[in-house]
Formats: structure tokens, sequence, C-alpha cells
């Protein structure tokens, strides 16, 4: 397949990796922030090639996965509303609350949900079922952030009146400042999110090399997309430099989509969010803006968020800020499995527990 | 009442209650398509000829939503799920039963399009329909059809196929290309339509099966297994952890044709844990692999067939994959439905 098969080939990941093996001039650490690098990694067998002297740590890039327990909660309530249809992508069906119960559980005690691959089907969903609130479950980083913005708008402009967003959205680089300003994470350079960066644009992680001297590399998503970004921070790393560089420019560039950005902005208005295992990060989501409070879920089924507990024995916190893998938590691989998930991280595709689970 | 719309008839809860209606039923759809003389004596259950040898004997229930799709549709499935189960223990099918639960409502013209389905693919595989039975249930009681079949099977004196039978050195010869029917019911229940032809491969193996028994020397095809729920992962699983064995699987020997590893891409899916209803994995002795692959490959259903990996010795259980850059990754069996990922 076009685009895909270059970047998976033998012929090309092999001198790639005799490169990097040249480039690891000392052992160091870097954080992969996207999940989808967590599992492309996996699943392509890079983490049994790779040189001796690079470890790999997987970030909180994996948006299901950072979605704290007590929005599931809430989700879970509105679920339970009579005449409402919750839309969502599939990750978050099976991400249990603070009870333990997911919406696949809500689903089957009779709650209309439906998985939609696109949040402009949840404005069918709203014409096919004139007489319920369609509620989507507006999760993502900036990847998603701008679909979810134009379904907002489409559903003004031709005048749907029973769909709401939930948002839950959130931003790449505040959890990142909030994780550095960690002293006990010792990492020596990112492996930036070669997806988020496409709307965000490299230049957004100038900040953190300039102030955390971070190497700082946006890498794609293919085998040989991440041999190439690994090798630029090798470089750096050895030379003890910090700057940004692009390896994905094929996708990216230096200041992203500035239309998606405007798109964004003229639907959401940052906001304090709650992260999984992190806790509340000031202006690290986005909430809608009162222009648009009629899409809003929160102000318009009135929904208040309740603190709750993250499950007892529970470690994704700790995985999600890179200070553990998931094979020291006592809940993996025994109670928690993908099929029966207890932490956001075992369920979604993208998560560090499912990647370790899976694949290794 | 009505029961006309638009000129299309519809299923009625009469058409369940065993009086009138349901004889209409039977004498203008089933028997029409399904005509044959054990059938056609309308009597509580089909007597037949005994046959040498041992018998198998397998049930499986259908209720796959849309009931219509590319390449087939759930009469297609039931025939040949069942004819396939049948197969993979090395039996010659020799009859089916069909049992339907219909919905209420259900349109007269859709049935018999499924069981004109049924009929074609029980014909064209020799296998036929020697009894059955219809329900209908009130509306939202089912989902438009579901559809039991349960076959029985003759194994010929001397063909012992199993999981158990799997022996270190065997190789894994995959039928076809993977993934095809999964992903066409998962595109078409997502609304997503794609350019080339993304079809299920619903298909009987028994004639393939049949040669397979035929031409290679006694003993030498081992371990059969359709890969339909859960995927060619699952099914590997399975047979490693009967077989006490590992398996090792190249992924670039793996047949996937291109329409469907592109709706993976877009879905986020692994067309190692994608349903397919016509292809199978075989386990050969070594020194009949070649041959084995010949034959399949002499096939319409095997034409694509490959040898994929081979079982080895390690930790029973174990499939390991290696992956197109050279590295390697194990392939656990599949949990919980496949869902589309968010990004």
């Amino acid at each position: 397949m076009k685009y895909l098969d270059e970047f998976r080939d033998k012929a090309l990941a092999t001198p790639l990796l005799e490169e990097l093996g040249r480039s690891v001039t000392k052992p160091f650490r870097v954080m992969e922030v996207c999940g989808t690098h967590t599992m492309s990694i996996f699943r392509s067998g890079l983490r049994t090639l790779l040189p001796d002297g690079i470890e790999l740590i997987s970030g909180p890039g994996c948006p299901v996965c950072v979605t704290s327990a007590s929005h599931i909660d809430a989700i879970l309530a509105m679920a339970e509303l009579p005449n409402t249809r919750i839309a969502l992508f599939g990750d978050l069906f099976r991400v249990p609350g603070s009870s333990g119960l997911s919406l696949a559980n809500a689903s089957s005690q009779g709650a209309k949900v439906d998985i939609v691959y696109s949040p402009m089907d949840s404005l069918d969903l709203a014409r096919k079922y004139p007489d319920e609130m369609i509620i989507f479950l507006g999760v993502g980083f900036e990847t998603t952030t701008p679909g979810i913005a134009a379904t907002i708008m489409a559903a003004k402009n031709s005048g749907i009146d029973n769909f709401v967003v939930f948002s839950t959205h959130k931003v790449m680089p505040p959890p990142l400042i909030a994780l550095l300003d960690d002293p006990d994470l010792k990492i020596d350079g990112l492996l930036c999110p070669g997806h988020v960066s496409t709307i965000i644009g490299a230049g957004a992680y100038q900040p953190l090399a300039d102030k955390y001297g971070l190497a700082c590399v946006v890498g794609g998503f293919e085998p040989a997309d991440i041999l190439q970004a690994l090798i630029l921070l090798a470089r750096q790393i050895g030379k003890n430099e910090a700057y940004v560089e692009n390896a994905y420019t094929r996708a990216v560039s230096w200041d992203g989509n500035p239309r998606a950005q405007r798109m964004v902005a003229n639907i959401f208005e940052p906001t304090d969010m709650e992260w999984r295992g992190l806790g509340v990060i000031p202006e690290s989501g986005l909430a809608i803006r009162e222009e648009y409070s009629h899409y809003d879920a929160e102000r318009r089924l009135d929904i208040q968020l309740i603190p709750a507990e993250e499950p007892k024995g529970c470690r994704c916190g700790e995985i999600l800020k890179g200070k553990e893998v998931p094979s020291e938590c006592p809940l993996f691989g025994t109670r928690c499995t993908p099929g029966n998930p207890i932490g956001p991280c075992m369920v979604s595709s993208e998560g560090t527990c499912a990647a370790f689970y899976k694949y290794t | 009442m009505v029961i006309m719309t638009n000129g299309n008839k519809k299923i009625l809860l009469d058409h369940g209650s065993g009086g009138i209606a349901s004889q209409e039923l039977i004498a203008d759809i089933f028997l029409k398509h399904l005509d044959n003389p054990i059938l056609a004596s309308l009597e509580d259950s089909a007597v037949m000829d005994n046959h040498p040898g041992k018998l198998a004997f397998s049930t499986d229930s259908y209720v796959v939503d849309p009931i219509f799709f590319p390449g087939g549709n759930i009469g297609t499935l039931a025939v040949h799920g069942t004819i396939n189960d049948l197969a993979m223990r090395g039996a010659r099918p020799l009859c089916l039963s069909l049992g339907l639960i219909l919905e209420e409502g259900l349109d007269i013209t859709d049935l018999e399009r499924v069981i004109r389905s049924v009929a074609e693919c029980s014909k064209s595989a020799a296998v036929p329909v020697v009894t059955g039975d219809t329900k209908v249930v009130p509306k939202g009681k089912c989902d438009k059809i579901f559809i039991n079949t349960s076959g029985i099977g003759i194994v010929a004196e001397g063909v012992d196929v199993s999981s158990t039978m799997a022996r270190e050195g065997d190789v894994i010869i995959l039928s076809g290309s993977m993934g095809d029917h999964g992903i066409t019911i998962m595109t078409r229940r997502a609304g997503i339509s794609l350019d080339g032809n993304l079809e299920s491969d619903s298909a009987s193996l028994h004639e393939l099966v049949g040669l397979l028994l035929e031409q290679l020397p006694s003993g030498s095809l081992h371990t059969l297994r359709d890969p339909t729920r859960g995927g060619v992962a699952t099914s590997l699983n399975e047979i490693a952890a009967a077989a006490g064995l590992s398996a090792e699987i190249d992924d670039q020997l793996i047949p996937v044709h291109s329409e469907v590893r592109a709706a993976c891409e877009i879905m986020g899916l692994d067309p190692l844990y994608l349903a397919n209803e016509g292809k199978c994995l075989a386990l050969v002795a070594a020194d009949q692999a070649e041959n084995a692959l010949r034959i399949m490959q002499s096939t319409t259903v095997g034409r694509e067939a490959a040898i994929i990996g081979s079982l080895k010795d390690g930790k029973a259980g174990r499939v390991v994959l290696r992956t197109a850059i050279g590295g390697s990754r194990i392939i656990t069996p599949l949990h919980g439905e496949p869902l589309p990922r968010i990004c």
C-alpha cells in the first residue's frame, strides 16, 4: 500500500537500524508521547530490534487513557437519562468508571450507545432519532478536535437541535510541561506526536526544548519514520544539544494547520482539565464557548462532575507519567486484561498496558 | 392489519403458527427452492441411509447484521459455515438442517432471496437441506432473520484430523487472503465505502479438504481450522495450545487484499483478528507442504493459498509473528469485539 509499505520495508529499516546503532554514543531515555507511536513500536516488532542504550517510555498521549474516572462516571450518568443516545469512538466503549462498569454494561442494560467512525455520523443519528438527544463524546487531542468543531458548526448551520458534545478535549503541550516539572521524571528527549503536530506544528515544542533542555523530534508512525526520529534524537543527545527537529515533513509543518486551529478556536476555549493519573492541569483542556453553549452537554443537560477515585490497585497514573511499566502493576495480566480491563491503559488499542499485554 | 406495503408482502406471526399460512410459506418459498425427496416428504424427521465411517455432527447459528452484504448473505454463511465446520474434521458433509427465526414484518422477498441463496449454495456443494423449522417472533424480538444450521458428515476410515494431531515441524498453510468477510461487514455497518472490490469470502471448503485427503499420503494432513470469529490469530493460538507447541508465522507471507489492508488502516483494526468465512488453516507434515499448497492452489477457493509459517518446539500455545522489518511480536487471542479506534 502506497505511503505505508515503503516505510515498513526491511531493506529500508535495516540500514536505519545500523545508523541508529552508530548514532547512540551514550545511553538515553526518550518518551514517546503518542499512543499511536507506542502501538506502532510494539506492532512492528521495533522494540525487539533497537540497539542497546535506548530506553523508550510511553507518555500520556492516548486520549482514552487520560480520560478521568469522573468524566466516565458523568458519561455513564448521561447514558441513563431518558431519551438520550450516546455516540462515541469505539475505544471508549469498554472504559470502566469508578464503579467498575462501562458503557458496554450500560448498553447491555438498555442504554442507547452508537459507535461512530466520524463525529459527523452523530448528526445523521440526530436526524434519524429526532425525539432523542444525541450526546457525542468529544475525546481526543488536537488531531480529533477540528473534526468535532466542524460538526458543531454543521449542526448550527443545518439547524440540528437534538445534538450536544460532551467535551473532554485535551491539548498537548500542557501535560508535558506538568510531567517535565516533576524532578522524578528523568528523560533526555521527546519523540513528539506526528498526528497532533499536523495541527499545532513542530514549533509548538520549541518552549520545551528551550526551558527543559530536551531534544525534541516530531516523528511519523511507520517503523522507518520512528527510526529516523530516533537517529535524530540520538545525535542531539549525544552532542548535548536540545532543539526541535521535524522528521515527519511529509505531514507536519513548523506552523501546523492554521485553518484547523482557527476552527477549534472559534468553537472552543482553554479550560482547566482533569487528566487520569495527572490530576487537574491548568488550561490543558477545551470547553465549548458560550456562543455555542446550545451544543454543550454539560450546560444543556446540567452535568456536574463528581470527584471519583481511580480503580483500587490500578497503576495507570504512574504508567501515564512514564514512571512505571505495566508489568509493575499488581493487576496487570491477572485481574486487568484487554477482555476485562480495570484501567484505561488496558482498554484503548493505543494504551501502554494493552500494547504490553498484546505484543510482549 | 397492514400486510402489504408498497406491494411487499411481510412475514406475519401467522406464518409461524403451524397453520395454513405456515404451509403456504413452506410450499411457496422453502420447497420451491430447497426441493429434495427427503425434505419434500414433510415428515417430522429426515431418515437417511447409513454410511460406513464415523459420524461428524456440528451446529452453528447465524445472526449477522446486515443480512445482505457484498459476496454473500446470511443464507450463504449458514450453509458454508456448517459445511466448513464438518470439513475441518476431515468429514464429507452429508446433509444440513435449517432452523429459521423470523421477525414479524420481514419482507417476504428478503426471505426468499435468503432461501434462494441457501438452495444455490447447498446445491453447488451437493449437501441437501433435509429438515427444517420456522418460527416467527413479534417485531423487535429478533433482528430480521436468525438462522441455525446443523450438519452431519462422514469421516472415512483412517482419517483423523484435529488440533491435537499437530506436530512439531508442521507447516502452516492459509488457504487464501485474510479478513475479507470481517472487514466487509464492519465497513457496511459503518457506512464506509471504499474503492475496490471489498467482499465477503463466504465459500464452502469441503471440496478442497476432500482433494487434500484424497491426494496427500494418509496421515500427513494433521489439522484443519476455519478462522471465523477471532480470525487467524485466535485459531492459531487454539491450535498451538492444543498441540502444546509454539507457532511462528511471517507477516509478509500472509495474504491480505490491499482493500482489506486499507480499510484496516483507516479503522485501526488488525486483519489477523478479522473473521473469515471461506478460508482454512491447514497444518501439514513438512515433507508434504509444497504438495498440499499445490493442491489447494488448484481450487477456486484456495487459489491464493500460501505457506505462512510452522509449528516449533517452544512455550505451549505461544504464537510469534515475524514482522516486515525483521522484528517479532507475540500474537494473543482476540479479547472482545474488535473496536475501531479514536485516531
